[in-house]
């Protein structure tokens, strides 16, 4: 019998009500993270890819619902699991950081109360043990002097400060699982760096499954061991990290990839992929990615399956790369 | 911290002085006392002498220096009617103002932050609808009405709560408090609520604004991704940030519910501060108008002033600069 995944979801289904009509941000997505791998999560703004995060995390809120699918953590449905066992795995089993630093840390409570409450809610200890722990967690993401800076306030630190303080917050309580939701994105480069390499020593030592969500590939190219490409509202490319940015089979994924600057064209124009996201409220039926498509052709308007056209490559096209796919295999 | 109190020590004379100018200024173009007060059937001798008495054959700009003088020596005049001083005049009904207003203020923060909390966290339900509909009321029903009204209904036809005074009071550090006795709340009970009106729909809506946009920020959402309760992420995460809007407008409200008490307490005859001044304006009682008027700038300020301490220790984003 094979190991039981860390998190697997099927076929989900998160939808917005809205007075203007029904969003189907995020509309049959499935996959899997085996314990200690990390997926990165890749798309535009809009694509779906952070109301996956927050379905797993049980924290969609109305007008949007989880309409069908499930979500497996270690072969658990999160998605028929009442508020409170939901609320008991949360920041406990699965945690989650945030895109904005300056945003996520509540400016009127002391880092030490944001920290222990967090410890307190998962666990009776006395707040001694708790503020020792929160401690210990500081100074495991690097943060200098840490028993001073519990007793700071978030605006006492910087922004990359602050991420490490969330950062702290999610691995209290030593998740299986982290969904991180763009969290070096409003960092500068040198920050971001050390962050990834912070979590990627500490999802090895712990195994820690991680969910990053990007729109950063050159992020995902560093730090993930799967990736699936989202565009509005379903997954248009899977499969193992290097393949995908090597040969990617999708136009979409080819074209992102071919907008990320490289040395090998320097002096040429930076090539875009023509056109702007669909708004999810008009979707045409078909291939949503069918309007900026230099491959597209009439069949493209019945949506196509994710196939499998490679060994583990899923591609969600009738017109793949497959040529380019050839030449690096 | 010190320095920072120190300036605004400063700017408080600078406000003090401009406003005892233009109070004084202002009462002078209003009217002439000598008129009202010395009995027309006096003759030009003794007319002039109780003139003389008064203070008022002097110029304006005498008068003032006068005026300022003594009031730098703590004597802000006597009354002309009373012929006591009329600092002591004021001081003497202040308790039962203060009283009213406090009674108003707390009344409207414990009825007002629950219904705003609850509107705000459940703003489609058809309580928080019915709450919203009877702010808009208590923001537009004018003050007097609503007191007749509350006559009219508990004390005349149910005959449940006295119209009019203070009843029964208790003398607690040489002032008398209404409600320290039974009989005494019952009679505070109505122009406090009375005052209270506006204030409670003015919470509710600051409240539900500020609970609404609270609960859209990042870090609610964080504090729901750490797996609090609900209840410790809506009474520690989003309490303490609406709290702030809160605590400042309802402190500074604080200063104009003192000022403003006048309505109320002429329609429940409450013997303060506000009842006072309505009577001394009819008869032009000038040191009583000026030094009514000084003591609500003094109290403004000093409400200002405790309103941004409470500030600063809400949000510690707003540490007072200066050490």
């Amino acid at each position: 019998m094979t190991e039981v995944p860390t998190l697997e979801v099927r076929n989900l289904r998160t939808h917005f009500f809205t007075r203007a009509g029904v969003v189907k941000a995020v509309d049959d997505v499935s996959f899997t993270v085996p314990r200690g791998k990390v997926l990165g999560l890749v798309g535009e703004s809009g694509s779906g890819k952070s109301v996956t995060g927050f379905s797993v995390m049980g924290l969609v809120d109305p007008p949007g619902r989880i309409v069908s699918g499930q979500i497996l953590f270690k072969g658990q449905d999160l998605t028929q699991l009442s508020d409170e066992e939901m609320r008991q795995l949360r920041g406990n089993r699965i945690a989650m950081i945030f895109q904005d630093p300056m945003m996520t840390l509540n400016p009127v409570l002391r880092v030490d109360t944001q920290m222990i409450e967090t410890v307190l809610a998962h666990e009776k200890v006395p707040e001694e043990e708790a503020r020792r722990r929160a401690r210990d967690a500081l100074g495991m993401v690097g943060i200098p002097s840490p028993d001073e800076r519990l007793k700071s306030y978030p605006h006492q630190f910087s922004g990359g400060m602050r991420q490490r303080v969330a950062i702290a917050i999610a691995l209290l309580h030593r998740p299986d699982l982290i969904v991180a939701d763009e969290p070096t994105t409003a960092l500068d480069v040198t920050i971001q760096g050390q962050i990834l390499a912070e979590v990627q020593k500490l999802a090895a030592t712990t195994g820690t499954s991680l969910i990053w969500i990007t729109h950063d590939l050159s992020v995902v190219a560093g730090l993930a061991d799967d990736i699936a490409v989202m565009y509005a509202g379903k997954i248009v490319e899977q499969g193992d990290v290097g393949e995908v940015l090597d040969s990617p089979l999708h136009p979409y994924t080819h074209g992102l990839i071919g907008s990320v600057p490289s040395r090998n064209r320097r002096g040429e124009p930076l090539r875009q992929i023509p056109g702007m996201t669909p708004s999810l409220l008009s979707l045409a039926p078909g291939c949503a990615f069918r309007a900026r498509c230099p491959r597209a052709a009439d069949d493209c308007g019945v949506m196509p399956e994710l196939s499998e056209w490679r060994p583990a490559r899923l591609a969600r096209c009738h017109h793949p790369h497959l040529e380019t796919a050839e030449q690096a295999a | 911290m010190s320095v920072y109190l120190l300036r605004r020590l400063i700017q408080a004379v600078g406000v003090v002085f401009a406003m005892s100018l233009i109070v004084f200024i202002g009462v002078f173009a209003i009217g002439d006392p000598v008129e009202i007060l010395i009995s027309p059937d006096a003759d030009q001798i003794e007319r002039e002498r109780a003139i003389r008495a008064l203070g008022l054959d002097l110029p304006l700009w005498q008068q003032y220096l006068v005026f300022l003088g003594k009031a730098l020596q703590g004597d802000l005049g006597r009354s002309f009617v009373f012929n006591e001083p009329a600092l002591q005049l004021i001081l003497q009904r202040m308790p039962a103002t203060l009283e009213l207003a406090f009674a108003a203020t707390i009344g409207a923060i414990i009825i007002g932050l629950p219904l705003g909390l609850y509107a705000g966290l459940r703003p489609d339900s058809a309580g928080s609808k019915v709450i919203m509909a009877g702010s808009i009321l208590g923001f537009s029903l004018p003050t007097f009405w609503v007191g007749l009204m509350l006559i009219m209904v508990f004390a005349v036809q149910l005959g449940w709560l006295p119209s009019t005074g203070r009843g029964e009071t208790v003398e607690v550090l040489g002032m008398r408090w209404s409600f320290l006795t039974w009989n005494g709340i019952t009679h505070l009970i109505m122009p406090a609520l009375n005052l209270a009106l506006f204030k409670i729909s003015l919470v509710i809506r600051l409240t539900r604004a500020g609970v609404r946009e609270t609960m859209l920020m990042d870090y609610v959402k964080f504090a729901r991704a750490k797996g609090l309760s609900p209840f410790r992420v809506t009474f520690v995460h989003v309490f303490k940030n609406i709290l702030i809007p809160v605590v400042t407008v309802t402190g500074l409200e604080f200063g104009s519910t003192i000022a403003f008490s006048v309505v109320t307490e002429s329609i429940f005859a409450w013997p303060g501060m506000g009842k006072l001044i309505i009577d001394s304006i009819n008869v032009l009682d000038r040191p009583v108008i000026v030094a009514y008027l000084m003591i609500i700038v003094l109290m403004f300020i000093t409400i200002n002033l405790i309103v941004d301490l409470t500030y600063s220790l809400l949000d510690p984003r707003v540490r007072l600069e200066g050490k």
